[in-house]
């Protein structure tokens, strides 16, 4: 007996599910779907183009740990959806993204747009579905979300043919979840925690070296534990920030190619690496063979695909990470009993690292886009929820916003996908709506998304974009005038000559704001702050200020380039802000 | 090094494409696929040859794995395993050679599945090193075509 169409099975299924908001832009092959998101409960964020959709999407998980959704219609559509697909397949972002496709006895005709989007995006996906019969439905929504969320959370796509939109069907909810090759292993082995935790109990200089697993697992608590009942320093991957406090005097900050310098120095020397939730990318290792040349390494993973993938690992343990280090953590205080090791020595060692080698620029000269990035920290009281574009305004917002708490910084990290903030901007925004929301953003990068000014202004999502406009695609320049003999090769944006960001935002009926000196930036921020509506601050900064310190690319991490500067409040104790943490 | 890689997957459109292009991606090298049904209904055995060191082997099961439709892997070794691949030749023949096809085909515990005045279709089956010999013997007469099915195999008990 057949009570709906697939259609309204599929909005029927995704309320269901607990979607109650998604981003999409429609189409002939996905018509039917949206014509029932008209009377659904679930809130329909018109995009303006479908990257658009699925960064928002993915801005909208990443900030609340939920499974983030979109819809688009078939071909271009599905298209324009490849590049978001393959960033949250990267950062491990837990989507569901409904494709429109052709009727089903059209597929493979080369019909009117007609795109094999679950072929396209085979490598890209953590799982698909090209559903052929609305009855399968129930189980497919419901799988869809159950692969998508749990794991190592991911991108799952649904290509639904319009024929099965409109097939009659019988829905008494979704159905059951049948998965036999699904089985992610989240309990840890027992002896190898146990053996963990006598390294880590045995280890002279530990450090731990957390990622974006802790954050997906909720682990932070635990992780909080762990290094402060042992005494062991964390450092963190741009996917980790926000994992541990970076406000905490055990936090070592970002390690890898921008890295602190104390962070990599410490990888450099320590004899035990306790890696949690991370996976070792080419970004954070630097030449492979000299990383962490010391060092035992316990790497915790729920991918046992990542263990042993690019480093020797002595003790692998696959689980969730919170399992593990709840598990972990209660071995230990056994194990401890009333002992304490402080290690004296190599917290000693480490902490004249971090006096000696502190994170720090050149205040003088021009208007410099680290001191933007620390006036947004100081004026947002550290809270808000910053979302960052790609190239150098991305490695200033890691190494100048202190990120506090999980889910804090969103980033686009595996992929580096320009254009990624903005829309994640508002996704995270309409997902946590109490936050200050920024997007920290490059000249180029918002170039790539700066059409969804119009669904910023029209939902009325208030996220502010803080472009550190330098006039160049900044981060390809740097690497021109390091390894390039400076020739800027097509990496000149022509400040001054075009867009005028300021208009363009109040072309679109946001609020534009122009910064060209020092003394302007706060009175622009807390202007910015106070508006309720959208804004872009169109910061013109230092056009050749550079990403220190670094590892160039294939250099071991203890070769890091760039002077050694001392912070903005050491140097003009006048600047020095009352602390708020 | 080779290895034998027994892959038990949900008969799930697009499966094999998952498996083939999870291979392309990774970089490893299929020596021989073969695909088909099971004993139990839905489900399909894929065996594949693949040629990699005993670390990326590692990792190509570590892959697969993720795959959600692959239930099952098993590394077959040689010594715990039997093996079989079919292969079918069509040799030229004339009158006066056809007798000494049929007779190396009978050594081989090879068929003749086709008989025509001037060719004939062999069926052989067996591991790989027989199919090889085989070949290797009719290849005077001239192999107008050749076809194997890759190998399967089968943990013994
Ligand atoms: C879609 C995409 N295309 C190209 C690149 C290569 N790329 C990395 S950083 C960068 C420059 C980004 O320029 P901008 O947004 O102005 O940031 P800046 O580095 O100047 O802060 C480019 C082109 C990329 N990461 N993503
Ligand atoms: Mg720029």
């Amino acid at each position: 007996m057949a009570n709906m169409t697939g259609a309204q099975a599929l909005v029927r299924s995704l309320e269901d599910e607990g979607v109650d908001i998604l981003f999409g832009l429609p189409g002939g092959q996905i018509l039917p779907v949206f014509d029932v998101l008209y009377d659904s409960s679930i809130r329909t964020i018109l995009v303006r183009h479908e990257q658009g959709a699925i960064h928002a999407a993915e801005g909208y998980a990443r900030a609340t740990g939920k499974v983030g959704t979109c819809v688009v219609t078939s071909g271009p559509g599905a298209t324009n959806i490849v590049t978001g697909m393959a960033d949250a397949y990267m950062d491990s972002t837990p989507l569901v993204v409904i494709t429109g496709q052709v009727a089903t006895n059209m597929i493979g005709t080369d019909a009117f747009q007609e795109a094999d989007i679950t072929g396209i995006t085979l490598p890209v996906a953590k799982h698909s579905f090209l559903l052929k019969d609305a009855r399968n439905l129930p189980e497919v929504v419901a799988e869809a979300f159950q692969i998508a969320r749990t794991g190592r959370p991911g991108p799952v796509l649904i290509d639904m043919p319009v024929d099965v939109s409109r097939q009659e069907m019988n829905y008494e909810g979704l159905g059951e979840v049948r998965l036999p090759g699904y089985k992610p292993t989240l309990k840890g082995h027992k002896r190898q925690i146990q053996a963990a935790a006598r390294a880590i109990l045995a280890a002279r200089k530990p450090v731990i070296y957390a990622g974006g697993g802790v954050i997906s697992s909720g682990a932070s608590k635990e992780l909080a534990q762990l290094a402060r009942e042992n005494h062991l320093f964390v450092t963190h991957s741009l996917m980790g920030k926000g994992c541990f406090s970076e406000a905490d005097r055990l936090s070592l900050g970002m390690l890898g190619m921008h890295g602190t310098r104390y962070a990599n120095y410490s990888i450099c020397e320590a004899d035990l690496l306790i890696a949690i939730g991370a996976r070792f990318s080419d970004r954070i290792t630097g030449k492979l063979s000299e990383f962490a040349p010391h060092a035992t390494i316990i790497h915790i993973d729920i991918d046992p695909a990542e263990i042993g993938k690019n480093v020797n690992v002595a003790i692998p343990i696959v689980g969730d990470c919170r399992l593990v280090l709840k598990e972990l953590n209660e071995i230990l205080a056994n194990l401890r009993g009333n002992k304490s090791n402080p290690r004296t020595a190599w917290t000693a060692q480490v902490e004249e690292w971090k006096r000696k080698f502190p994170m720090g620029y050149e205040l003088e000269g021009k208007l410099k886009p680290q001191y933007v990035v620390e006036r947004i920290y100081y004026l947002t009281k550290g809270k808000a929820t910053i979302c960052t574009e790609v190239g150098q305004n991305q490695m200033w917002a890691a190494q100048y916003y202190k990120a506090t708490r999980p889910r804090q910084f969103i980033t686009s990290g595996g992929l580096g996908t320009m254009g990624f903030g903005f829309p994640a901007a508002i996704g995270a925004k309409l997902g946590r709506p109490k936050d200050v929301v920024f997007d920290i953003a490059g000249d180029g990068s918002i170039q790539m998304t700066i059409q969804e000014l119009a669904t910023a202004v029209i939902e009325k999502v208030p996220v502010k974009v803080a472009i550190l406009n330098n006039g160049y695609l900044g981060m390809v320049r740097q690497w021109q005038q390091l390894f390039y003999r400076k020739r800027y090769s097509s990496t000149s944006l022509e400040r001054g000559v075009s867009p005028d960001f300021v208009m363009i935002a109040e072309a679109y009926g946001a609020k534009g704001i122009r910064v060209t000196e020092t003394a302007q930036v706060d009175a622009a921020i807390k202007e910015a702050l106070a508006y309720d509506g959208p804004v872009f601050l169109d910061f013109h900064v230092e056009p050749e200020e550079n990403v220190y310190p670094m590892v160039a690319p294939g250099e071991p991490l203890s070769e890091m380039i760039g002077d050694i500067c001392y912070p903005v409040e050491q140097v003009h104790p006048e600047l020095a802000e009352e602390p708020f943490l | 090094m080779k290895h034998t890689l027994s892959v038990l997957v949900e008969n799930k459109p697009g499966v094999l494409a998952r498996v083939a292009e999870l291979f392309s991606r990774r970089g490893f090298n299929i020596d021989s696929l073969a695909v088909g049904p099971t004993e139990r209904p839905g489900f399909s055995r894929i065996t594949i040859v693949v040629d990699v060191a005993e670390h990326s082997l590692e990792q190509v099961r570590k892959q697969l794995h993720k795959l959600i439709n692959v239930v099952e892997i098993n590394d077959l070794v040689p010594e715990r395993s039997v093996e079989r691949e079919l292969m079918m030749v069509k040799v030229s023949v004339n009158e006066s050679s056809r007798g000494e096809l049929i007779q190396i085909t009978d050594i081989f515990r090879g068929k003749i599945v086709d008989v025509g005045r001037n060719a004939c279709i062999v069926e052989i089956t067996g591991p790989a090193q027989k199919l090889e010999a085989f070949e290797e013997m009719v290849r005077k007469f001239g192999i107008k075509e050749l076809v194997r099915t890759g190998k399967v195999a089968l943990q013994r008990s």
